[in-house]
């Protein structure tokens, strides 16, 4: 019997995609007498908003309402930990661009014209805009955390090697190509419908429900799919969900807010910025012997989920690599700047590059290969001696990494080609290659455990057609395809039977964020458990009808056999109603496991592990800093793939979303001047995302052949955040080369723009 | 007499707009009047390709007299599109089955969030319809150069590019398309106003004369590529609107002994495919000069006459001494480009005058031209720096040498200082390095977003470096690879 699980199948929306009829928010007809809504912005970063002048904004053509925080019935906060973040500014202005009001006008257009024309005049207050000024001024969203594991101080006393050294790593914007929005309803009995591009309904419900004063059963929040987020809609589509859900509530009316591409840039937060600055100690060989670091991260102006992805980050450090005295000192450092968020990988990213920077200082330092130097750091047990517990106290059980590096270095020819990219840049003063292999592994689970749970709906209907409703949204990945795929499978159906409803709070409660990398893990569970449940009737209906045993009675192909007894599965599905047997029925998963204790950070906050690695080559130009990634090589471990295309096409995705992050992608602030504190990089012409000549020419991709050794669903890994940390290759390639160019380890920051290049190869003054 | 209305074909037949403001765009108009949602607004700035559709033209070159060009429907303005034929991607599937760019894109798992999807699927069908046979990489490459995806890393794009040519042939056929195309452009030149704007589209040079002289307030608009986001960034009212792209005189491309003659009505992609056949050294920049959907929209007057410091085509003729051509009334008056441009945004152009041509002197055997563009990203970015270098050596000494610049000062500019330091001097190391210094007195470039001032002047200088590199007669070594031209090491 054929099964439907680990075949390629496309995007279940793909068709709909490619005919341009897969209905995103926007797309969605509007009702009779819809609004449309516009933030105003301050300009300015920081300061007390002295005057606010609307007048010109409520008589500007078209305009229907203007609303301040006064108008908000209930609580002004759209933050999803603390409640320091305003739904729209009271008084104080806390970074440039922050909304202030909210225009309600006939048209798109109209909103936002008025929106422009507001008078405010503000008393303008110092602003801390780097990390640099936050440490300075001990300006925290949250207080100082560290994580200690062993006696590092004492390590690096004893150690033969030591090495200072700091980095500086930028943040990014998701650049999801659909902008944030929401769309609200009015509906009877002071109840709301809201249309939202959230990774997280039942926060949007919550929040909404909060901002008006109403319970949760009065607001429901939908979402059939969104054109991208990334983590940049987890907590980040609160303000714009809320927005419009007060609009509506003051108006009655429908209330579309959609963002421009420049609102967007300009008031969603980004992927943290970090700084770090350590010291390490290590053996004649490279070996780690204690490292002391510490990682300050640009939080912006509100805690959003900063805690969380700062914990991360700390529980990253280690990357594939055993620390066994390593204490890390994080600060999370609040800024006048827009309020960083989640963003793929939610830390970890930011961890791991600092770990994989100072191996490749170690094996410069040593003059090693640095390839050599990550592999002799390896979790493991090669000399009997063991090496497998985190900083964080959990023990790595599933660990592939040796194995999978060894596999990949021998399908990239790492140390031929290393020998010929030495011989090139021996005979080439201007171009200059650099190649590097990086691994990574990265923890799958909410560090949260409460988060680890999901549910699910499983209707069959009559005909024998199959809905399944979840928690869990789509924004690309595939989830829809692979819960799909599960289902259809539980039920041994073509998986044309199955379909998945647009997730929606009014139909499956309590939801977490589809994050973390756990959207198939949590709700593929979920959705079997719920198809299992109505299975199991099923086939208890069947082997009683044809007098089998029930363990001989198989799904498949449409079919429910028993030796050579067959029946259509829609026949027997007809019967069961027929007999009043429930045909419907909820799933219900909660990851086993693992615990946290987020007092001491330790624990075993992650199910499993998954992991990956990547080898690039690239070139750069000495006379302008320009590079360009020739090759890569990537081999990664999803477990057993629910779906290979779809696995491949997150793996390459991340990784070029990694790369665009590391060289391309530069966030830049005003640093001072009347637009102090302006992000001028709120636009595809300021922000440079890899475009498609910049996909490597040779771009050789691969799945690890494995199995996860935890229960997961159908022995499957995550994937959607483990490959962005791939890209690492690209920027210690690009240190390669410039490291060759300078005739030494050279200081390169990230992103590695051609500017940064040049600068860190001497090439500036 | 009544004003005729905007008149185009889209969904198969003729179509009537009325009584829209002549500013809308072409994409509010498909999704917010026409309820046609397959286009997408991403940027809003023709960034990012969410929004593309094809445009159809009259072109006796083109099979079926019809040329289909990829644009950004989100900032051209509606009234561009009379006389034009519009397809967005719901014109191409039929119901049971699907076109063969899009059969590919399934099959090459191309697609993730979908948002980005009917843009690409867009550039892809200009691109089919438009060759013969498949595509090479490089080639899908440039085709999609005005698309962004954030999903998929692009590969299974390129691939589905393609793919599309395993499947069986499906070109359509342009034949009823061009009678009809032939019919409108035998109704009167649009002049239409709503919403107390006036849109004149004049069909000869005759007539756009005296509109200009007559409306010497009216704004001129050609490709719409930067006007375009005054309307969508800036919510700008351009008043009454002089569109140049109806005039068949200025698309024009002549050659002479001495020049060859642009038309400023004529496309960036049109001006480049015959500055590369003079000069293939002109191939760089015109690889990396935004994107192909800006390219077939915008055109070479236009980035002349906008006069924008960070303009990419500048520098080159500059370097190459090119004249621009201006004409007001009957009045036709050459000038070099360099004495053009005055101040920041500010042009020689005087009221009710129009920018007619660009005169670009031909190739010289005896001179070097090298033009290089520098930005953060290879493809459709904004300069850092750009510059233009014609450079003539005789004997070992520089005879003449001009060096522009873009990015390092309010207009695209000479490099006087290190030009005096190269010129009637040997040719020789260090006559370069003493021009490399006498950059830092020629400019005092800006820090923004996207380069400082350092890193502008350092690249400006390390470029004449490389002018060296490249034509130095005596180094012995070959000229530095370009990037781009790179392969990975055989191992």
């Amino acid at each position: 019997m054929s099964s439907v699980v680990g075949k390629a199948h496309p995007h279940e929306s793909a068709s709909l995609h490619v005919r341009g009829s897969a209905t995103y928010i926007d797309d969605l007809r509007e009702q009779h007498g819809t609004l449309h809504a516009a933030f105003g912005l301050s300009t300015c970063a920081h300061g007390r908003v002295r005057t606010l002048d609307l007048d010109a904004v409520s008589r500007s053509p078209g305009v229907v309402a203007v609303l301040t925080a006064r108008d908000i019935p209930g609580v002004n906060d759209c933050g999803p930990i603390l409640h320091d973040d305003p739904i729209l500014a009271d008084g104080l202005v806390q970074f440039y661009g922050q909304p202030i009001f909210l225009v309600l006008a006939e048209s798109h257009d109209a909103a936002r014209r008025a929106a422009r024309l507001a008078k405010v005049d503000y008393e303008v207050l110092p602003a801390i805009l780097d990390t640099a000024a936050a440490i300075a001024a001990e300006s925290w969203v949250l207080p100082p955390v560290s994580m200690e594991h062993g006696d590092a101080a004492a390590a690096l006393v004893a150690s033969p090697h030591r090495l200072k050294g700091a980095a500086r790593l930028g943040g990014q914007e998701h650049f999801y190509l659909e902008g944030q929005i929401a769309y609200a309803l009015p509906r009877e009995q002071e109840c709301i419908h809201v249309h939202s591009s959230t990774q997280h309904p039942t926060e949007m419900q919550h929040t909404i429900a909060k901002t008006l004063g109403w319970h949760s059963h009065q607001v429901s929040v939908e979402c059939r799919r969104m054109g991208g987020a990334f983590g940049g809609k987890e907590s980040q589509s609160a303000q714009i969900a809320c927005a419009a859900a007060l609009g509506t509530w003051k108006t009655g009316r429908p209330v579309k807010l959609r963002l421009d591409r420049d609102d967007d840039m300009t008031l969603t937060g980004k992927r943290h910025d970090f700084n770090a600055q350590w010291e390490v100690g290590f053996d004649t060989e490279g070996r780690i012997l204690g490292l002391r670091i510490m990682l300050a991260s640009r939080c912006g102006f509100s805690a959003d989920l900063s805690g969380p992805v700062n914990d991360r980050a700390l529980c990253h450090i280690d990357n594939c690599y055993y620390l066994d005295a390593v204490s890390v000192r994080s600060l999370r450092c609040k800024t006048h700047t827009v309020s960083n968020t989640a963003f793929r990988g939610f830390g970890g990213p930011q961890g791991m590059f600092f770990i994989e920077y100072i191996l490749d200082d170690i094996a410069r330092h040593l003059g090693l290969d640095p390839l050599s130097v990550r592999q002799l750091n390896l979790y493991g047990d090669p000399a009997g001696e063991v090496r497998n517990t985190t900083p964080y106290g959990m023990k790595v059980e599933d660990n592939i990494a040796p194995a999978l590096i060894a596999e990949l270095a021998a399908s990239s020819d790492y140390t031929a080609r290393r020998a010929a990219i030495d011989a090139f840049n021996a005979s080439s003063p201007v171009i200059k290659r650099g190649l590097a292999l990086t691994p990574l592994k990265f923890g799958i689970s909410f560090n949260a455990t409460l988060y680890n749970q999901a549910a699910a709906l499983v209707h069959v209907y009559a005909d024998g057609t199959v809905l399944v409703s979840q928690g869990g949204t789509e924004m690309g990945q595939g989830l829809y395809t692979k819960i799909r795929q599960i289902v259809a499978h539980e039920l041994g159906l073509s998986i044309g039977q199955v379909r998945l409803t647009a997730t929606d709070t009014s139909r499956v409660p309590n939801t977490s964020a589809t994050a973390a990398s756990s959207g198939a893990d949590l709700n593929g569970k979920a959705a079997q458990d719920a198809a299992r449940k109505v299975k199991q009737r099923l086939v208890a209906l069947f082997a009683e009808k044809h007098g089998v045993a029930p363990e001989s009675v198989v799904f498949g192909d449409d079919y429910v056999c028993s030796g050579e007894i067959r029946q259509r599965f829609a026949e027997l599905v007809g019967a069961a109603y027929a007999a009043r047997i429930q045909l419907w029925d909820s799933g219900f998963y909660a990851t086993p496991k693992i615990h946290w204790n987020k007092d001491t950070l330790q624990g075993r906050p992650f199910f499993y592990f998954s992991y990956g690695a990547a080898c690039a080559e690239v070139a750069i130009d000495t006379l302008t800093g320009e590079s360009r990634v020739l090759r890569v090589d990537i081999l990664h471990d999803v477990g057993k793939s629910l779906n290979p295309a779809i696995d491949i096409g997150q793996i390459e995705g991340g990784f070029i979303q990694g790369m665009g992050w590391l060289t391309t992608e530069e966030l830049w602030f005003r640093p001072d001047g009347p637009q102090q504190g302006r992000n001028m990089t709120h636009a595809p012409s300021t922000y440079k995302i890899p475009s498609a000549g910049d996909c490597p020419p040779v771009l050789n991709v691969r799945l690890f052949d494995n199995a996860n050794v935890e229960d997961t669903i159908h022995k499957s890994k995550a994937v959607g955040e483990p490959p962005l940390m791939l890209a690492f290759s690209v920027f210690f390639a690009l240190r390669d080369a410039a490291s060759a160019a300078a005739g030494r380890a050279v200081p390169l920051q990230a992103p590695a723009t051609a500017e940064a290049i040049l600068r860190a190869i001497g090439g500036l003054p | 007499m009544p004003q005729r209305p905007i008149q185009f074909w889209f969904r198969g037949r003729l179509t009537e707009v009325r009584d829209v403001s002549p500013q809308r765009t072409v994409l509010q108009w498909l999704r917010e009047d026409a309820h046609a949602t397959g286009s997408k607004e991403g940027c809003g700035e023709g960034d990012c390709g969410a929004c593309t559709v094809v445009i159809g033209s009259r072109d006796d070159t083109a099979r079926g007299g019809v040329r289909l060009d990829a644009v950004n429907s989100c900032i051209q303005l509606l009234p561009t599109l009379d006389g034009k034929a519009l397809f967005t991607v719901e014109d191409l599937a039929q119901p049971e089955h699907l076109h063969p760019v899009q059969q590919a894109m399934v099959e090459t798992h191309a697609s993730q969030c979908g948002f980005c999807t009917p843009g690409f699927v867009m550039s892809l069908w200009a691109d089919y319809e438009m060759r013969d046979a498949a595509p090479s990489r490089e080639e899908v490459k440039t085709c999609l150069s005005g698309n962004l995806c954030r999903c998929t890393g692009y590969r299974p794009i390129i691939d589905a590019a393609q793919r599309a040519w395993q499947q069986p042939a499906c070109k359509m056929d342009r034949t009823p398309l061009r009678a009809t195309l032939d019919t409108l452009a035998a109704m009167p030149a649009l002049d239409y106003t709503s919403h107390g704007q006036r849109f004149i589209a004049p069909r000869s040079l005759a007539a756009l004369a005296q509109h200009c002289e007559t409306m010497p307030q009216a704004r001129l608009l050609a490709g719409s590529t930067d006007i375009g986001l005054w309307v969508t960034k800036q919510l700008r009212q351009l008043g009454d609107i002089l569109y140049l792209g109806a005039v068949d005189e200025l698309k024009t491309i002549t050659h002479t002994e001495a020049y060859i003659e642009i038309g400023a009505g004529a496309s960036l992609s049109a001006a480049f495919a015959v500055l590369v056949q003079e000069d293939p050294h002109w191939q760089e920049l015109a690889e990396r000069f935004a994107s192909l959907p800006v390219r077939n929209a915008g055109t070479l007057g236009g980035n002349v006459a906008n006069g924008s410091p960070i303009g990419d085509s500048m520098p080159a003729l500059i370097a190459l001494d090119s004249q621009i051509v201006l004409q007001k009334g009957a009045r036709v008056r050459s000038l070099a480009l360099e004495d053009f441009y005055l101040a920041y945004q500010k042009t020689a152009l005087e009221a009710g005058e129009f920018v007619r041509a660009v005169r670009v002197p031909r190739h010289r055997e005896d001179a070097a031209f090298r033009t290089w563009k520098v930005s953060k990203r290879a493809e459709q970015d904004i300069s850092a720096v750009c510059a233009g270098f014609s450079l003539h050596i005789e004997d070992g000494m520089v005879r003449e040498v001009r060096l522009a610049f873009g990015g390092m000062a309010a207009t695209p500019k000479r490099a006087a200082q290190a030009e005096a330091a190269l010129r009637g001097q040997p040719f020789s190391e260090i006559t370069v390095r003493a021009a490399m210094a006498a950059l830092a007195q020629d400019f005092q470039p800006l820090d923004d977003m996207r380069a400082s001032a350092a890193y502008r002047l350092q690249v400006a200088q390390n470029l004449v470096w490389r002018l060296w590199l490249e034509c130095s007669p005596d180094t012995g070594q070959p000229a530095p690879a370009r990037l781009q031209d790179l392969q990975a090491v055989q191992s």
